[in-house]
């Protein structure tokens, strides 16, 4: 079934702040096999300009994801998130985050549409800090395939 | 922002050294737990056929997380990286063996923008399959 279009351009509350932890870059860049040193030496971090140790550029997929969550399992919108498969991804960083960062997450519906039976849906999240500086905006395409004909 | 390469010394057309990065039903258990991605089609052959799927496949985030690192690498600052998108075009099938799946990731300059921007397009590989597409960094060199 269609998903709803008066949904897109939607915003959904804001996140409670997720506290980015030294010990939780370190587990995400050593789970993805990736040594560079910023991730886990504040001095070397810091020899590029980095206040803190900073997080791979993939690790706030984490938090947006458990945001968009919101989105996704919104029993108004309706999807059929057992038929969900991730279609594109995209980040726009202000800044890398780093250790010691409280973000929060604002989910938009940026897009619906319907192709070929498959429902599509844009999720934008825009992370802020405590200070409320935008940090990175990420785009999450996901594709719900169309039910199989029975 | 600190890369070491300079913005002078790239054109068009520089290729940034390749690398490869083995996957095996391990890694996908220790990405699932530092994710938090605990779908089970990620670690559980029996629901993955269940879906419809051949086995086992990685994260598709795991694969965007690898191909990213030809750049950072390359660039020296992973902070460097100011825009990165991929769309998720095959999945990467991972054996429940000890060789498991092997991604290979070439990439090259594809355009000089302003201000020592230069956009990177990558190629993301797995058994002779292309598993990424669209996939393009900026970034800010030096």
């Amino acid at each position: 079934m269609a998903l709803d279009q008066s949904f897109v351009g939607r915003t959904y509350p804001p996140t409670p702040a997720y506290e980015v932890g030294r010990e939780k870059i370190r587990e995400f860049a050593e789970a993805v096999g990736d040594t560079h040193p910023a991730y886990v030496d504040a001095e070397a971090a810091r020899a590029l300009g980095h206040a803190d140790v900073i997080a791979p550029p993939t690790f706030v997929f984490s938090i947006t994801y458990r945001a968009a969550g919101e989105v996704v399992q919104d029993p108004q919108l309706g999807l059929d998130y057992s038929r969900v498969v991730h279609g594109d991804q995209k980040f726009s960083y202000v800044r890398p985050v780093r250790a010691g960062d409280r973000l929060t997450v604002t989910s938009t519906i940026e897009g619906i549409k319907s192709l070929a039976g498959n429902d599509i849906l844009d999720v934008r999240g825009d992370v802020h800090d405590e200070a409320g500086e935008l940090v990175v905006t990420t785009l999450m395409k996901l594709v719900a395939r169309a039910a199989e004909e029975a | 922002m600190t890369a070491k390469v300079s913005y002078g010394s790239v054109e068009a057309g520089t290729e940034l050294p390749a690398q490869s990065f083995p996957v095996t039903r391990a890694t996908l258990v220790q990405y699932a737990g530092a994710s938090g991605d605990f779908n089970p089609i990620h670690w559980n052959e029996r629901f993955a056929r269940e879906v419809g799927l051949p086995d086992v496949i990685a994260h598709g985030m795991f694969t965007m997380a690898e191909a990213i690192r030809v750049v950072t690498d390359w660039a020296g600052d992973p902070g460097a990286v100011v825009d990165y998108g991929v769309r998720f075009t095959k999945p990467v099938v991972v054996p429940d063996d000890d060789k498991g799946a092997l991604i290979e990731v070439s990439g090259k300059v594809a355009a000089k923008l302003d201000d020592n921007l230069v956009r990177v397009d990558l190629v993301a590989m797995c058994d002779g399959k292309k598993v990424l597409g669209m996939s393009r960094a900026v970034v800010r060199l030096a």
